[in-house]
């Protein structure tokens, strides 16, 4: 995939970080604001596929690691189902066994929090993943012979 | 006790998402499967230990949270049995895909999208919440589509679009009518809604018009004509194992069990659900039949003679519905509608065992042999054994002889709406009619498949064809039987103990579900007190 | 027939019009968007669905932001926020669909070069 014009990569690398950065807060800020885990994983993807859309399909291959999205996609949201279960300690599956705290802080809401940031760090790397293997892993266009096999990388 | 309902689905989730890593650490098939078996090894267990308290209806409030905010589980007779249809044939398939699923890549992929398929009908079957069903009901049916293209040759991709795009549609439908729903009763608790619409003095046009939604939608799931066209294509490109789970449970557990607790349990008995439902299930009968007795590809032949047994369940639910509403008090009209809603049962518990083993066994034919068409393939009696008796087990079993189970639930089927015709409407009399003459037609096909698949002089593909390795075949045996075993449903001590809590269930109709509301204690296990109601009246055939 | 209902019909035209291009578009990636376009319209219409006209003033948005204290008056207040949770959870659904009928029409196109569905009727009967 080729990348665009200069004008584009410029543009992306000043305004790539700030995205990010908005989208970790609204992941953090999830229990006390609206947004939450889902929004801001999709941000924080969409930030990461904006550099990948700019600057081209060999830079993705060479700085951006694939495996390290994969395995965080499933990490995360075992840490999503480990926070769930751990709500039979105290009684009830998904309980919430953590600091309440006051409504409104930014540390109260227990397990909501956490849940948060598990599904916003796997909604991002799980649409970076996405992304990529759809876009930037292509086996080249034309209609191939024969059977094809699910993605080897 | 009552902990290990989140269990059913937090199990095969978590397994779900471990699947993936692990199949990154190694790639060796077999070392692969051996957490996913022990995890429907785990499930089988939990669905048995919940039969043990059959009456029991557990109602779990997940994170302590109650009504009206909390989601509540709920696990009554109906849930327990279809929860223990689905760990079994689970438990069988994975067993079969040891082996089998050697041939593809990315066995870590396979098993994590079974998982996940198999917590999402888990998830349908058990939830008590209706936003709760769509959301599993969406979990199960994605990793169904992305395992239908599983081998990504032209015709599976093609399948899988063909099957995508009609069930996002019903979803999308069904999703509407929730919307409806939650317009008119404002909550989307069951038990709440059913409470809720009685109160209200009975059905008003908009929910009919989310019925209307509701059937579209669930209705493809269940791949009931006309909404059925997705499923010849689909259930043949799948790898053998997810053609039978496919087959066996995702079309029962996403279709017609909704399609039960929505017209039963929620929105009430009513004459016009049951009978568009008998309608639509005497059609599906017929027109499944006739298809496939022109089939020449033994899965596709398979598939729509899914859709015709599939269509027997559902026609037997809709007698009973309009059973039901036409009672008005009287005995006979409701024991009559209890037994059809056993029959219905009872076929949908056999038909998930012997159309499995009949998937399965066309797998290992396909691996043995390398073709699926009937023409090319003979004498395969001889080089297969094992294979070859399971499947003569499975073709009569659902050609409805006995004395496999096939048989008794055909014959209660048939029983019922006979009696519904001549207490309630004569108009039964004609899905009866049609009911034995598919089943005529059903043991035509099936004895054609068998006589060209295993009988005669081994053909050209059979010739080299060796019989599959051990875990296959043991699959098939337990399969096979199972289906003999089906048939002791019939009597009086299994029957109580598995089904019945399921009839009664549903012929208590709203007063089941209203129940089981507004609980007080973070879960409650409820035996309700007119166990004894509809218990052994009449039900002996 | 009143003015309130206008979004709602508005909603069930968007839902007919992604029908229709997913039953009379040869193209997939039309028929994809069809797809995509009855999604958007179901979350709409469960969104409008939500809508409340509280007994004084204007509807507000179920934000929380005085606190523990605000509660009181945003219950009177909001608009119901039940359907917007539904929605956001029936979005993430939608973006799985897409994304999965995405690869498949990928995979397709590298098959077949072309993107006519009609051109990919192999499997009949």
């Amino acid at each position: 995939m080729q990348g665009m014009s200069l004008i584009v990569k410029n543009i992306t690398r000043l305004v790539a970080g700030f995205i990010a950065v908005f989208a970790v807060y609204d992941v953090v800020y999830g229990h006390v604001e609206p947004g939450g885990g889902f929004s801001g994983g999709v941000m924080l993807a969409a930030s990461v596929v904006l550099v990948v859309l700019a600057f081209g399909g060999d830079f993705a291959r060479r700085v951006l690691s694939v495996e390290v999205a994969r395995w965080t996609t499933s990490l995360a949201v075992l840490a999503f189902l480990v926070v769930a279960l751990g709500g039979y300690m105290v009684g009830q599956f998904f309980e919430n066994f953590l600091w309440r705290g006051q409504v409104g802080e930014l540390a109260s809401a227990g397990t909501l929090a956490i849940t948060s940031l598990a599904v916003g760090i796997e909604v991002g790397a799980g649409l970076f993943a996405a992304f990529v293997a759809l876009a930037v892993f292509r086996r080249g266009g034309q209609a191939s012979a024969g059977p094809g096999e699910m993605l080897e990388t | 006790m009552d902990h290990v309902v989140p269990l059913l689905v937090a199990i095969p989730l978590a397994g779900g998402f471990l699947m993936p890593v692990l199949g990154r650490l190694t790639k060796s098939h077999r070392a692969l499967a051996v957490l996913p078996i022990a995890m429907a090894c785990g499930l089988t267990l939990i669905a048995v230990a919940l039969l043990t308290r059959p009456d029991e209806t557990v109602v779990y409030w997940m994170g302590g949270w109650k009504f009206p905010i909390g989601i509540s589980l709920v696990a009554d007779g109906l849930s327990k049995l279809v929860v223990l249809v689905i760990a079994v044939i689970s438990l069988l398939t994975l067993l079969f895909s040891l082996e089998y699923m050697t041939h593809y890549t990315r066995p870590g992929l396979y098993y994590g999208l079974f998982l996940l398929m198999v917590a999402g009908m888990m998830g349908v079957v058990i939830s008590g919440d209706l936003f709760n069903i769509f959301v599993f009901l969406e979990i199960a049916s994605i990793a169904s589509y992305a395992l239908v293209a599983y081998g990504t040759e032209s015709d599976e991709l093609e399948a899988s679009l063909k099957y995508l795009v009609l069930s996002a549609i019903a979803s999308t439908f069904i999703l509407i009518g929730i919307a409806f729903v939650y317009n008119v009763t404002g909550h989307l608790n069951w038990a709440k809604i059913a409470e809720v619409i009685q109160a209200g003095g009975g059905l008003t046009m908009p929910l009919y018009v989310a019925a209307a939604f509701f059937l579209t939608g669930f209705g493809l799931k269940a791949a009931m004509v006309p909404f059925h066209a997705w499923l010849p294509d689909a259930h043949p490109s799948a790898p053998a194992p997810i053609s039978a789970m496919l087959s066996g449970v995702l079309i029962k557990a996403c279709g017609v069990y909704v399609l039960c607790r929505l017209t039963f349990s929620v929105l009430g008995s009513h004459q016009t659900f049951g009978t568009v439902l008998v309608v639509l299930g005497t059609l599906s009968m017929v027109l499944g039949a006739l298809m496939a007795i022109g089939q020449a590809d033994l899965k596709r032949l398979l598939a729509y003679s899914s859709i015709s047994q599939v269509g027997y369940v559902v026609a037997a639910v809709g007698a009973a519905l309009v059973g039901l509403a036409l009672a008005n008090g009287s005995k006979p009209i409701e024991v009559a509608s209890h037994l059809a809603v056993f029959g219905g049962l009872f076929h949908l518990m056999n038909h998930a065992v012997f159309k499995s083993l009949l998937f399965l066994c066309s797998g290992s034919i396909e691996q043995a042999t390398g073709t699926r068409l009937m023409a090319n393939l003979s004498g395969l009696g001889k080089r297969m054994p094992v294979t070859g008796w399971a499947l003569r087990v499975g073709a009569l079993a659902i050609s409805g002889v006995p004395p496999f189970g096939g048989f008794w639930s055909k014959l209660i089927i048939i029983l019922a709406l006979t009696q519904l015709a001549a207490l309630a409407h004569w108009a039964f009399y004609i899905p009866a009619a049609l009911a034995v003459v598919t089943a005529v037609v059903t043991l035509v096909y099936y004895a054609k498949v068998q006589r060209s698949v295993l009988g005669g002089e081994p053909s050209d593909a059979a010739e080299d064809a060796r019989e599959v390795p051990a875990t296959m075949c043991l699959a098939s045996i337990v399969l096979a039987v199972l289906c003999l075993a089906n048939a002791l449903v019939v009597l009086p001590s299994v029957r109580s103990r598995l089904v019945d809590p399921a009839v009664r269930v549903l012929s208590a109709g709203v007063g089941s579900t209203v129940e089981s509301a507004t609980a007080s204690a973070d879960r409650e296990v409820r035996t309700p007190a007119a166990a004894q109601v509809g218990a052994n009246e009449g039900m002996t055939p | 027939m009143t003015l309130a209902m206008v979004p709602f019909m508005l909603a069930f035209l968007i839902l007919v019009i992604g029908l229709y291009a997913i039953v009379a578009k040869r193209n997939l990636i039309k028929v994809i968007v069809g797809l995509l376009m009855m999604d958007y319209a179901a979350n709409l219409f469960l969104v409008l669905v939500g809508y409340r006209t509280p007994a004084e003033g204007a509807p507000v948005a179920p934000i929380l932001t005085g606190g523990a204290a605000g509660a009181g008056d945003l219950a009177a207040r909001a608009v119901d926020p039940l359907p917007q949770a539904l929605i956001l959870t029936s979005i993430v659904i939608g973006l799985s669909v897409t994304a999965l009928v995405v690869a498949l029409a990928i995979r397709l196109y590298e098959k077949y070069g072309t993107f006519d569905t009609e051109l990919m009727r192999n499997l009949k009967g």
